[in-house]
């Protein structure tokens, strides 16, 4: 069974790792970690919907940036910052949900288009409501007291925090019901319906949970870096860039999204980095040969058959007497 | 009389301006095998997809055990105890076997957890002899195989009518041979079964009662013995041939 155990003690070691920054490397470190684990939790976010259920969404940037905005005003209203945070996953969740009974209609490309279509919709909103939302000038959260060093130390274990959440929450959902559910929709849905499943609510649950913790990562963010606009917070790279981290991990597993987030985050800087001029052209090439060879991601690589099934103990019934 | 475990009231169904079914009625009663034959078109599979809530009907009634049902979503059929197998098999492809009828066991066979799922996925691979291939992927299965898959999923889901949709189109011989001894078995636990069928061998081998299909009515239902003898259904879907040669085997015992 070690075989089945090893993974979750690496990503426990990843976790002591990313959080201990602060106590042997500098602001820049720390700030890539922090980096590291909000991406981790969006793609971990993305997985439900994108990976075990197969619905290409394109809806990450509406959720982090409608978190970002509800955390903001709620802060700039007087509320304290965590329970800022709480408020920005709840409305973004009932925002899912409710958003989720529409589009969820759509299978494919219909849905990756309109689930697109999202991220631009909110943002005009935002962007044209400027009494509420100050409109394109953007909006001043509230700064964290103490110094530069104190508020990084707060924000990476809020978001290593989180991390741990969404993934705790995905390791439930693997073993749960609603995970088997979800990955028999993935493979083919019209089937899933006539084995009994309920496929519309499974769907909106899936949608519902890749949006919560957007919603708190994005109120988290926003606290961090005491400013946001529309542009930055309903950003179509963003969008775009969770589900490739997902697929460059492996997607529908457990530790993919972990794995590619990392993965990604590291890449994009050591380009950023080095080639300050082709960065975004290298890293689009190096995501177009990953994506062309590696198919089912870095963690389906056949290394010897091993990283095959490493996201999905219960998919290995070893045949019982 | 006990009420009939399915009901269907002047059903119709039409898609645009094509009718494809018009004014069905029938009853089934529990426990028996039941055929429903006809040419291709006849609307045989839009028939099952209307009883189990694929289709919605343009007009008329289904009654399941006496309720309702003509409005039911085809996840609300399953966990009703109505369930099917398609003519064109649909499994989970990138799950095993194992999985795969477990997915029936836990969602339409209403069991409450994953591991009892799984014990009851086991019985019933058992059943269908699909024991040897439980850790195979759905993909890597035989048609034969695949179709039995189909089986034990519905079988999984804890059945009070089962339809077979052309369980043994596609077989050889001996696949079916085997596919009619296990049609038998299921029919021995009590389930009434609907077989939609093009091989007469499973037909006159099989069914209590036949119901015969032709441009979206139903113009026989009776014992396989006085159908292969109707006029009508000799013409729309026999053949002159096809009838001498069971008018013969009658005679001759």
């Amino acid at each position: 069974m070690i075989s089945r155990r090893w993974p979750y003690f690496l990503f426990a070691i990843w976790i002591l790792a990313l959080g201990s920054t602060p106590l042997w490397a500098g602001n820049y470190v720390v700030r890539l970690a922090i980096t590291i684990a909000m991406f981790t939790g969006l793609t971990l976010s993305w997985n439900f919907i994108g990976g075990f259920t197969g619905y290409p969404s394109f809806s990450t940037a509406a959720f982090f940036g409608l978190g970002s905005y509800v955390g903001a005003l709620a802060q700039r209203a007087g509320m304290p910052m965590v329970f800022a945070w709480a408020l920005a996953t709840l409305l973004v969740g009932l925002f899912a949900a409710a958003l989720g009974g529409i589009l969820l209609r759509l299978r494919g490309h219909y849905f990756a288009i309109g689930s697109i279509g999202v991220v631009e919709v909110v943002r005009l909103l935002i962007a044209s409501w400027g009494s509420f939302t100050g409109g394109g000038d953007g909006l001043n959260v509230p700064f964290v007291a103490g110094g530069p060093d104190v508020v990084a130390r707060i924000f990476l274990a809020a978001m290593v925090g989180i991390m741990v959440a969404v993934f705790a929450t995905t390791v439930g959902v693997d073993r749960s019901r609603l995970g088997f559910g979800l990955r028999c929709i993935q493979q083919n849905e019209d089937a899933a319906d006539m084995v009994g499943i309920n496929t519309t609510i499974y769907k909106i649950a899936a949608y519902t949970l890749s949006a919560l913790f957007c919603g708190t990562i994005g109120a988290a963010y926003a606290s961090w870096t005491g400013y946001i606009d529309p542009n930055e917070s309903f950003s179509i790279l963003m969008t775009i860039k969770v589900p490739v981290m997902c697929l460059l991990g492996g997607s529908g597993t457990i530790f993919g999204p972990v794995i590619g987030a990392a993965a990604f985050t590291l890449l994009e800087e050591f380009f950023w980095a080095n080639f300050l001029d082709y960065n975004r052209a290298i890293l689009g090439a190096v995501i177009v040969v990953l994506i062309f060879f590696l198919p089912g991601g870095l963690l389906r690589m056949p290394y010897r058959g091993l990283g095959t099934r490493i996201g999905r103990p219960w998919v290995q019934p070893k045949a019982a007497a | 009389m006990s009420t009939p475990i399915l009901k269907l009231d002047r059903v119709s169904k039409a898609f645009g301006g094509i009718h494809a079914l018009r004014q069905i009625s029938f009853a089934l009663e529990e426990g028996q095998i039941v055929a429903l034959i006809g040419p291709n078109g006849a609307g045989k599979t839009t028939l099952v997809n209307l009883i189990t809530g694929v289709h919605r009907a343009s007009g008329g009634r289904i009654a399941f055990r006496g309720t309702d049902v003509t409005r039911q979503r085809p996840f609300q059929a399953a966990r009703r105890g109505l369930t099917r197998t398609f003519q064109i098999v649909q499994p989970f492809p990138r799950m095993s076997v194992l999985e795969n009828v477990a997915a029936g066991a836990l969602f339409g066979g209403g069991h409450a957890g994953m591991d009892e799922a799984m014990a009851a996925a086991r019985e019933q691979l058992e059943f269908t002899g699909l024991s040897d291939l439980a850790d195979r992927p759905a993909s890597a299965l035989t048609l034969a195989a695949r179709k039995r898959l189909e089986l034990a999923k519905s079988l999984a889901m804890k059945p009070h009518l089962l339809m077979l949709d052309e369980v043994n189109a596609g077989l050889n011989s001996s696949e079916i041979d085997g596919a009619l001894a296990l049609i038998r078995s299921i029919a021995r636990r009590g389930i009434t079964i609907l077989v939609i069928e093009h091989v007469m061998k499973v037909i006159f081998s099989l069914a209590d009662r036949v119901l015969v299909l032709h441009h979206g009515e139903l113009i026989a239902d009776g014992v396989p013995s006085d159908i292969a003898g109707q006029q009508r259904v000799i013409e729309a879907y026999l053949g002159q041939k096809f009838a001498r040669r069971i008018a013969r085997a009658e005679t001759n015992g």
